[in-house]
């Protein structure tokens, strides 16, 4: 289970995130959404550890992780899926899924990862570089993430970039885990898919709820607008 | 072969892998061959008014190898080497070099190596070298490639070549002229760190019509180390030439690129990249987010830039 309690986040006096409390039990699949700079990337990279919270306490199964550094929270089982994959001079595909993996890879059960996210064997041997189009490299992001197969994966806007066909795969994937998975988006078919839903707004949690309930929500203030 | 565990070393890294090869080979240990052997296509041969080889290539000689590593672990030992190499029309071959430095001494030991390449019509060569020194003495560990390539119509050369830890001091020149629709392809990787300097500099002359060159250099300075690269594409008819020179740069280090192109024909199309950078910090942190320490993660990233 992760539990934040209290997590603010302030840069330059401005509270990108305000006292935001919440619990996660294990296996659930939540999603967090709302208006663009509301704080739920800032969320997600305080949960990795990519950025420190200015007060606030992150526990992982009853666990003080809040001054653990990105790698022994990776160690603990969290795995993040960045919104703007990064690109690697020199690591192939197949290099960094073996690195997520932790262990000596098989080149056949990389290529089933890759699979996964529609694409073919052939890009294992590509470098992680512009050559490839940002779709792809987002669908290698998500398969690192998927490689890791941890407790807790974070997506972070995992739709941004990819094509339609790409997406409604995305959305089984996401939709077939057993592992608790907090999903930042947009997208409403994607927020359909989680149990649960959190609307950000201003740093702070303005609703949280079932999906349909929160989707229902939101339809009616969109009608009321 | 009555070889030190040293050399052996050497040879290991050099070569990938010690043992006698299949074929033509030429072993050089403290400046003297210990081993040598040529085959029906290959004729290795040592010159007579410089120390070094001439190596014969017969034409059409396809899918052979001559190796020919260089082991130097006597400290103090000043070398200039003159390899020539003379590949008939139409063959295909593997050229495996390199020099390994092993210093435990107070002498600086230095390797000149000078290699020529006269490839005929039609043929192929792919060029592998690899240079690195080891050893704590306070002596360095030098060593200065020349690489010349003259390719006749239609020959193609693909060159890698790399300096991995430990050469306190290099300047590595390669030149090269192309005639009719050769082609003409660099990998180059360099390391330096603590005090190493590097300079590396390259004259590509695209003298023949529909000629092609691609130089592809990626580097990485840490420590206080200092690089420089000066590369030199002349297009004197309608031809392509591209260069790109990569550096990451580190701590205290510093790298100097000085790119030029010389067009002397209007069809020729001349292109130069340089990136000069540290190490991204995104790059860090999206290794880090899958397990590995800042450190590790530094490392995987320096390995596959030099890749």
């Amino acid at each position: 289970m992760l539990e934040l309690r209290n997590i603010s986040y302030v840069v330059d006096g401005l509270k990108i995130l305000d006292d935001v409390s919440l619990k996660i039990e294990t296996g659930n699949f939540l999603a967090i959404t709302g208006p663009n700079g509301s704080g739920k990337s800032t969320l997600a990279q305080i949960i990795m550890g990519i950025k420190k919270p200015t007060s606030g306490q992150i526990l992982l199964n009853g666990e003080d992780i809040t001054e653990l550094s990105i790698t022994d929270r990776a160690k603990k089982g969290i795995a993040f899926a960045f919104q703007q994959p990064v690109k690697f001079k020199g690591l192939t595909v197949f290099d960094l899924l073996e690195i997520a993996s932790g262990a000596k890879l098989k080149k056949s059960s990389a290529a089933e990862l890759l699979e996964k996210v529609g694409l073919n064997p052939e890009y294992l041997e590509r470098e992680l570089s512009s050559a490839l189009s940002g779709g792809e490299l987002k669908r290698i992001e998500i398969a690192t993430v998927l490689t890791r197969n941890a407790d807790l994966m974070i997506f972070d806007e995992p739709e941004a970039g990819i094509d339609l066909w790409s997406f409604e795969k995305l959305v089984d994937i996401l939709s077939g885990l057993s592992n608790t998975a907090i999903v930042i988006s947009h997208q409403e078919k994607l927020l359909q898919a989680a149990n649960e839903i959190i609307l950000l707004k201003k740093g702070k949690i303005a609703e949280r709820g079932k999906a349909k309930d929160i989707l229902r929500k939101l339809e009616g203030g969109k009608n009321e607008s | 072969m009555n070889l030190s565990k040293i050399e052996k070393q050497i040879f290991c890294t050099v070569a990938g892998d010690f043992k006698i090869p299949d074929g033509a080979y030429n072993f050089r240990v403290n400046g003297k061959s210990v081993g040598r052997s040529s085959s029906d296509n290959i004729d290795v041969i040592s010159k007579t008014d410089v120390s070094g080889l001439d190596i014969f290539i017969k034409p059409n000689t396809k899918n052979e190898a001559v190796h020919i590593p260089v082991a130097i672990s006597k400290t103090g030992l000043k070398e200039a080497v003159y390899n020539d190499f003379h590949i008939g029309d139409n063959a295909d071959v593997t050229i495996v070099a390199g020099c390994g430095i092993y210093n435990c001494g107070e002498l600086d030991s230095i390797h000149d190596g000078i290699h020529r390449f006269y490839v005929g019509k039609n043929s192929k060569i792919k060029y592998i070298e690899k240079h690195f020194g080891f050893g704590a003495g306070a002596g360095g560990k030098i060593l200065n490639p020349v690489t010349e390539v003259f390719l006749e119509e239609g020959a193609v050369a693909e060159l890698y070549m790399e300096q991995i830890k430990g050469v306190d001091s290099t300047k590595r020149q390669t030149r090269a002229k192309l005639k009719k629709d050769a082609k003409l392809f660099v990998n180059e990787r360099l390391f330096t760190h603590g005090r190493q300097t590097a300079i590396s500099e390259y004259k590509i002359d695209l003298a023949g019509e529909n000629s092609t060159t691609d130089i592809n250099s990626r580097s990485i300075a840490q420590d206080i180390s200092r690089q420089t690269f000066r590369s030199k594409i002349i297009g004197r008819k309608k031809c392509r030439g591209h260069s790109a020179c990569d550096a990451i740069i580190m701590d205290g280090a510093s790298v100097l690129a000085l790119p030029a192109l010389d067009a002397k024909c209007v069809d020729a199309e001349l292109i130069h990249e340089a990136a000069i950078g540290k190490i991204a910090g995104e790059e860090l942190t999206k290794l880090m987010t899958l397990g590995l320490t800042y450190a590790e993660a530094e490392s995987k990233i320096i390995n596959g830039f030099l890749k």
